[in-house]
């Protein structure tokens, strides 16, 4: 059994200790924003956020982030407070990224925003190296133009 | 692409739901059946792609997919301007993957008269398809979506529905068509002050005769074309809403994990699946030809129990070959006497003969991977008699045709889901069948959904890889600098007619192309033989220049005399750069141009090397010009896309082959540009007011060359074979080489 945490909502789940968090995200409770990309912690497709970090999913084991607050993409606008925003449906950094039109394919952009959500919290005005060395995650269409300019544009928002 | 005023007729005819030109005998005209078998209620298609509510919501059908290209959005401008529709009223659907929105249609109307697209040569002949058999696919490729279907089939579509609705009003009124305008989705009789809506209009417009000869616009009168407008598929793709074939979800599905033969073409020989069948979860184990695939309830369950699975697979000739094999056999084939003419102009021999310098260098890149971010997949339901079918695809109606013969069961009685496609790239295109294949022959075991997933090593290991390809090259110039003869003979098998002839005035060209073939598969990849091409002729032009002492910038400019588009675009990208200027110390401009899928797009890289003698691209300025732009920040992000697609393959991209397999099998040995390595790009969209060109794909294949010549420049150290990743470029391999 494993009790996981996703985005406000408890879920008991009769599985495996070591099945990877994305998995368990994915296939066990049906949320489908977190995606699946190399499965090695590699591309960051997968990252979600465990107590407000970014962490890769596809490596995670259930067992290590069992009990604590688990963030996906689909909750995001939720646990960074937007309802009381002009759109509560999105979070700043989601807001950014259709103001700058970043997805093309957008299967990684999950990942990225997640990605960027935490590095953001942590940078809150970074630099082109910081931005460079804190954000990984792969982006096979090349938004990086465009994520780095809207990083640029949160920080100074 | 010129168009003709008859190839105009048949296309709209036959696309935008007109007359349908020697078949309206015998078939009803679109839109009647779109009526019949598509609408709710009130809903009335005015021609097939265009269905107009009572309440004035107007939704366009767009028959292609959408992989980040912003398709959905720019096709259906193109359809709202020519209707004069108000955009805030559009909602925009991917059209359902029926034959009613085959787009091969119009293919077909090309193909007759030009002869096939040059992106579906290589599918025609993989599949000795006859060119009447194209019919029945809705092809995503040859960044071709906005040239064809937008250009005959959308933008006549939307006219043809405009001029339908002027006439159902006029008859209302019974006033002359004349006296009425089209505004925000409105007919208006200004004399008398009356006005309807199309909703109002739509009943009565969807009965007429669409008309034979749709009256464009003239790019003057665009409202909507030509304005940045958002994408309407971004929203649902920063909220985690947006769903791929692999989101597919219910909860009775079950999921499977294969093993193919790793040395490709060679069968299944036997299976121990004991220990597997007792793991969690596992539902079956499945023996396929070439495969071995076990189904549980949760993927990774399926995956981990596979690694448990021993396999014996059939031994082949292919077993002991490696990269240097074919390396070597390609080498033997452009060194022999055989080989087929690309293209000859002149006497080469004859030059060769009395030139006073000649050149020679022998290029080569290796076969790559897609590597798109969503891992091939595929869902199959089979439910008796109907299937559902869910995957990511450049092409719904050919998954779906593939799907039910695979099934055996009828082709109408398998349903497509539709879901957006994470990257395509060629991936996804018709022919790669492997994962549609093993997908429907394991759903033929269960009576539940089962999908089937490839993991990222899979996905490397089992692809169709853009090809391998060496090129050989002589050039001979004569007292006077002047290139006198050009002769390149490469390793085909040629996808893409004319990728490897050149613009420049060189009068004796000979250029020809062994055999290239292997046992490794092969297929369209991003800008196709566009993406070996340029970098090959790239280099050797620039060669060529800095063997005459004339900057590469100027060299080029002088051999494109009879090519202005050529030269604007370099014009534009080397102003923009600062060619010729101060650079930074230490910095260097390398410069490439190439035509492809109807666009020019000239590329400048700005790099320097690191402490650690590693390339650093600084800067990247393109110009382009796609005759004019539908969407020009859609056309941005192309670029960029395409150039950092093209850059992380001249940079780090190589599939080898070992032992008959791919030796590669994730990022780490096969990487990708990321936000470390991704250079700032400056994009100049230069218009030129011609036919649009295609824009998924042009900015990737100057890319590479521009780089190396920048390289070139910086160390005096020419590549020639790609990734640079490499090459030592330290001054000491510089001086070792001398």
């Amino acid at each position: 059994m494993a009790n996981l945490k996703v985005n406000g909502t408890e879920h008991v789940l009769d599985i495996e200790p070591e099945m990877p968090l994305l998995w368990a995200i994915r296939d066990e409770i049906g949320l489908t924003g977190t995606k699946f990309g190399c499965g090695i912690a590699s591309c960051g497709a997968c990252t979600v956020h465990v107590n407000g970090k970014a962490v890769r999913s596809c490596v995670t084991p259930v067992s290590a982030v069992e009990g604590q607050k688990i963030t996906t993409i689909e909750g995001l606008a939720v646990a960074l407070g937007a309802e009381n925003t002009s759109r509560p449906d999105l979070a700043a950094v989601q807001r950014a990224w259709i103001d700058h039109q970043i997805p093309q394919c957008g299967y990684c952009q999950s990942g990225m925003i997640m990605a960027v959500s935490s590095f953001l919290a942590e940078n809150p005005n970074p630099s082109d190296a910081q931005i460079d060395a804190g954000i990984t995650n792969i982006c096979r269409c090349g938004s990086y133009p465009r994520v780095r300019k809207a990083i640029h544009a949160l920080a100074s928002a | 692409m010129k168009v003709n005023r008859r190839n105009f007729l048949l296309s709209s005819a036959m696309v935008g739901g007109g007359v349908l030109i020697g078949y309206s005998a015998s078939r009803p005209t679109r839109h009647r059946r779109a009526n019949n078998e598509m609408v709710q209620d009130t809903e009335r298609f005015i021609t097939s792609f265009i269905k107009i509510d009572p309440s004035n919501r107007i939704t366009i059908y767009v028959p292609h997919s959408e992989m980040g290209q912003g398709i959905h959005t720019s096709l259906s401008m193109m359809v709202a301007d020519e209707l004069d529709a108000n955009w805030e009223d559009v909602n925009i659907e991917q059209a359902p993957a029926i034959d009613l929105f085959a787009n091969g249609d119009m293919l077909k109307g090309f193909a007759t008269e030009f002869g096939v697209p040059n992106f579906l040569t290589g599918l025609v002949n993989a599949s000795a398809f006859a060119v009447v058999e194209i019919m029945n696919l809705q092809t995503t490729g040859g960044s071709a979506s906005i040239r064809f279907t937008g250009e005959h089939g959308m933008r006549p579509a939307g006219a043809a529905a405009r001029q339908m609705l002027l006439q159902a009003a006029a008859n209302r009124w019974d006033v002359s068509i004349d006296e009425l305008t089209t505004k925000l989705s409105h007919v208006h009789h200004d004399s008398s002050g009356r006005s309807f809506s199309y909703g109002e209009l739509a009943d009565d417009a969807s009965v007429l005769e669409p008309p034979e000869e749709p009256i464009l616009k003239d790019r003057s009168q665009f409202q909507i074309m030509g304005k940045a407008i958002s994408r309407n598929d971004i929203p649902a793709k920063v909220d985690g809403s947006a769903i791929y074939g692999l989101d597919a979800h219910s909860e009775d599905m079950l999921y499977a994990a294969i093993r193919l033969a790793p040395v490709f073409g060679t069968k299944l020989i036997s299976v121990d699946a004991t220990e597997a069948l007792a793991q969690r979860g596992v539902k079956k184990v499945i023996e396929l030809k070439d495969s071995v695939a076990i189904v549980a309830d949760n993927y990774w369950r399926a995956k981990q129990a596979l690694a448990l699975v021993k396999t014996e697979f059939e031994a082949s000739d292919n077993d002991s070959i490696s990269s240097l094999d074919i390396a070597n056999r390609f080498d033997r084939e452009l060194a022999s006497s055989g080989g087929s003419e690309d293209k000859v102009i002149g006497d080469t021999s004859s030059a060769f003969d009395s030139a006073t310098d000649t050149i020679e260098a022998n290029y080569r890149v290796p076969y790559l991977a897609h590597a798109a971010m969503e891992p091939m997949n595929c869902t199959v339901h089979i439910k008796g008699d109907t299937a559902d079918l869910w995957t990511s695809t450049q092409d719904a109606l050919a998954m779906k045709g593939r799907v039910a013969s695979i099934a055996g069961l009828a082709e109408d009685s398998v349903t497509f889901h539709q879901t957006y496609c994470g990257g395509g790239y060629g991936r996804r295109l018709p022919f790669n069948w492997n994962m549609i294949d093993h997908a429907t022959l394991i759903a033929k075991e269960f009576n539940v959904p089962i999908k089937t997933i490839f993991s990222r090593e899979d996905d490397m290991q089992q692809d169709y890889y853009r090809p391998a390809v060496h090129s050989n090259f002589r050039a001979s110039l004569d007292s006077n600098g002047k290139v006198t003869a050009w002769e390149n003979k490469y390793t085909g098998p040629i996808q893409t007619p004319g990728a490897a002839h050149i613009p420049y005035a060189i009068k004796n060209q000979s250029i020809r192309v062994v055999d290239g073939r292997t046992h490794v598969p092969i297929a369209a990849w991003r800008s196709v033989d566009h993406s070996q091409q340029t970098f090959f002729t790239e280099s050797f032009v620039d060669e060529l220049a800095h063997r005459t002492g004339i900057n590469p910038y100027q060299f080029r400019m002088d051999l494109l005399q009879q090519h202005p588009r050529h030269r604007k675009v370099l014009e534009v990208a080397a102003e923009s750069a600062g060619y010729g200027k101060d650079l930074p110390e230490g910095r260097a401009l390398g410069i490439a141009v190439q035509e492809s899928f109807g666009s020019f797009v000239a590329e400048i890289a700005e790099v320097s090397m690191s402490e650690d003698d590693r390339p650093v691209i600084h800067k990247v300025t393109c110009a382009i010009d796609c005759g004019w732009a539908v969407n020009p920040d859609t056309v941005e992000a192309q670029i960029e896309s395409g150039i950092i697609f093209g850059l992380s393959a001249a940079m780090y991209g190589e599939i080898s082959i070992e032992n008959g397999r791919v030796h590669q099998d994730n990022f780490p040995d096969y990487e990708m540009v990321r936000m470390d390595s991704s250079p700032d790009i400056e994009v100049h969209i230069v218009e030129s007011g011609e036919a649009p060109g295609g824009l998924g794909e042009p900015a990737t294949p100057p890319i590479a060359a521009a780089i190396t010549n920048a390289i070139y420049i910086l160390t005096g150290q020419r590549i020639r074979d790609l990734p640079i990743k490499k090459h030592d470029l330290s001054i000491n391999a510089a001086v070792a080489k001398v």
